[in-house]
């Protein structure tokens, strides 16, 4: 056996204790892991804990002395500032005259006086919002200028059906005011 | 040789029009096989072409384009406020990074300050971001070379940044944080050593990281000089971030034109002169090591004061005429933004240069002549993110 030889036979088995000891520290490490605690959380029977940080659907806030009623003034700001317009949201009509006011009016008429109509009242009629095209990027909260919108954390919205994530934000105000659970502000609410 | 191969248009496999513009090779004994666009390894729908001797790469042809979602596109048809999600879905890994190099090209644009604590808020964030996106790298490369534990391992810290980064940003993966002028909601005390804790912890992981994976002899011997990248194929395909660092250039945007206040940290830009596979995963297990010792630095000397700019970009914002460039570094290279603006409320046009195309762009010209095997082991090494490349 000359030199050269011998060498490569050293080398050899020095390759294959280094091979080996490395697998003996992989093991070490994973073989830790194994008397560990479970670090998953099964999900039906758990969940994890910071679900209140999550940023869910949109949901409108409720005025301070009514919590049926939202905050918005109906203003489309909203429906202006969304990328993906997923907001359909609908003024309220001035209120219809009562015959005394048309009467009235009537009369101011003959009298050459102008006529003033009734204004709307800044509320909304309908406010639909469309969770499937949603990104959740906040562009509309920032945007609204009477602080009317708010994520909510309930991040359990799924469907089917793209139909049923068109979401009836006054009814779910509605909903929620019914139930007693109506956080004021921008405190979320919680499925 | 412009005549389609027997070999398909008799089986009636004509294949689509990328697969009959490869034109198989002058030998008689190749094959033309696809890899992806379904792949394990291409992570996302990424295709290459390649024609195959026996186990031996002859040729190799990326196609692009399954994700193409005309990001670029659809910036002219937004304006400047509603683009802003679309940033954290053109690399979903380092989302923070896009968010900024968009908002930075705006405030450039219309020459917004950003007030300083607004500033430290995105290091700390983007860094953050950046170590959870080098930790999905870590664990789906590993996955790719078939050790499938680092995988759980990378994936239980990454929970501990998603955790964080949940409170101000409100998700986990597609953030949309950043604005012109600063960012949308504050970090707390609790964020603060969260962050902390964090960075002690990885300490303690990456030394394990080390233990189980770097060193071991398998996983090195998959490794070392497979794919080795010079300097010069670099720059001639404009590769950045960890491959060119790899290569032995310390090119990183945070020093080379350094934005925000990245000056103020100290921080080291690693880098190894071998070129291959190994050298990238290095300098990228050191780039963890650095992001760390950025956050630390940071959240020690976050200052007290606004998150957003007075005046900031509301919605019915124009920008004043004009163009502006703005590059960031992200976890896989310099992401650039230019936007040319013509006074609207639009961007004229806005290009988006992702660094993981031009990483992947030098995959053809390594592929010849390696083993099929080792074309698993390159790309996972340039850390390709698919949407990303083809925005
Ligand atoms: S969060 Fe964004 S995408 Fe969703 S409704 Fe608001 S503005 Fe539109
Ligand atoms: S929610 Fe706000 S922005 Fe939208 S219509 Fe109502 S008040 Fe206007």
């Amino acid at each position: 056996m000359d030199l050269g030889e011998l060498d490569a036979r050293k080398g050899f088995f020095k390759e294959t204790l280094a091979g080996l000891w490395s697998l003996v520290v992989g093991l070490k490490v994973t073989g830790k892991y194994f008397f560990r605690p479970q670090i998953t959380v099964h999900y039906p029977r758990r969940t994890v804990d910071n679900i209140p940080s999550f940023r869910g659907p949109i949901e409108l806030i409720s005025r301070e002395e009514d919590p049926a009623k939202p905050k918005c003034g109906a203003c489309s700001m909203c429906v202006s500032a969304c990328p993906s317009g997923c907001f359909t949201v609908t003024k309220k009509r001035p209120p219809a005259p009562t015959p005394e006011e048309i009467a009235e009016q009537k009369e101011k008429e003959a009298r050459g006086e102008k006529v003033k109509k009734k204004a709307a009242p800044k509320e909304p009629e309908r406010f639909l919002y469309d969770y499937s095209l949603c990104s959740l990027c906040g562009t509309c909260v920032e945007a609204c200028p009477s602080g009317a919108l708010r994520f909510s954390a309930s991040p359990y919205r799924a469907a089917f059906d793209r139909k049923e994530l068109v979401f009836d934000l006054l009814a779910d105000l509605a909903e929620r005011a019914r139930e007693d659970r109506n956080p004021p502000g921008t405190g979320k609410t919680t499925e | 040789m412009t005549e389609t191969a027997p070999f398909f248009s008799d089986a009636d496999l004509a294949g689509d029009f990328y697969t009959r513009r490869f034109q198989p090779g002058p030998s008689e004994n190749t094959l033309i096989l696809n890899m992806g666009p379904q792949h394990p390894s291409t992570h996302g729908v990424l295709r290459i072409v390649l024609e195959v001797d026996g186990e031996y790469i002859v040729r190799a042809e990326p196609v692009l384009g399954y994700l193409h979602r005309m990001h670029e596109r659809m910036a002219e048809e937004k304006t400047y406020l509603q683009y802003l999600p679309n940033m954290g879905r053109v690399d979903y890994l380092h989302a923070l990074a896009w968010n900024w190099a968009f908002v930075g090209a705006v405030e450039r644009l219309a020459g917004i300050e950003v007030p300083e604590r607004a500033e430290y808020i995105r290091v700390i964030t983007t860094e953050l971001n950046r170590v959870a996106s080098h930790l999905v790298w870590w664990g789906a490369y590993l996955l790719d070379l078939g050790a499938f534990t680092p995988i759980l391992y990378a994936f239980e810290d990454r929970e501990w940044i998603l955790d964080l980064l949940q409170t101000p940003t409100g998700a986990r993966l597609t953030y949309s944080y950043f604005r012109p002028g600063g960012v949308a909601a504050d970090i707390d005390k609790e964020f603060l050593k969260g962050a902390k804790d964090f960075a002690v912890h990885m300490r303690d992981r990456l030394k394990m990281y080390k233990d189980l994976v770097t060193d071991n002899i398998i996983f090195r011997k998959r490794l070392e000089g497979i794919g080795p990248i010079s300097l010069d194929m670099c720059r001639r395909y404009g590769a950045t971030g960890p491959v060119v660092r790899g290569s032995g250039l310390a090119y990183d945007v945070r020093r080379a034109e350094p934005y925000s206040v990245y000056d103020r940290f100290e921080f080291e830009i690693p880098t190894t002169g071998s070129g291959d596979a190994m050298g990238r995963y290095r300098v990228r297990m050191e780039e963890l090591e650095q992001s760390l010792r950025i956050i630390e630095q940071a959240v020690d000397s976050i200052p007290e004061g606004e998150i957003r700019v007075k005046g900031a970009p509301k919605v019915k914002w124009k920008a004043p005429a004009g163009e502006a460039y703005f590059a960031v570094e992200g976890g896989r290279g310099k992401i650039g933004v230019h936007l040319v603006s013509d006074g609207s409320n639009r961007p004229y046009r806005c290009k988006l240069r992702a660094p993981g195309f031009s990483n992947m762009s030098l995959f053809g010209e390594i592929a010849r002549g390696i083993l099929l095997a080792d074309a698993v082991a390159i790309l996972g090494s340039l850390d390709l993110v698919i949407p990303e490349m083809d925005r």
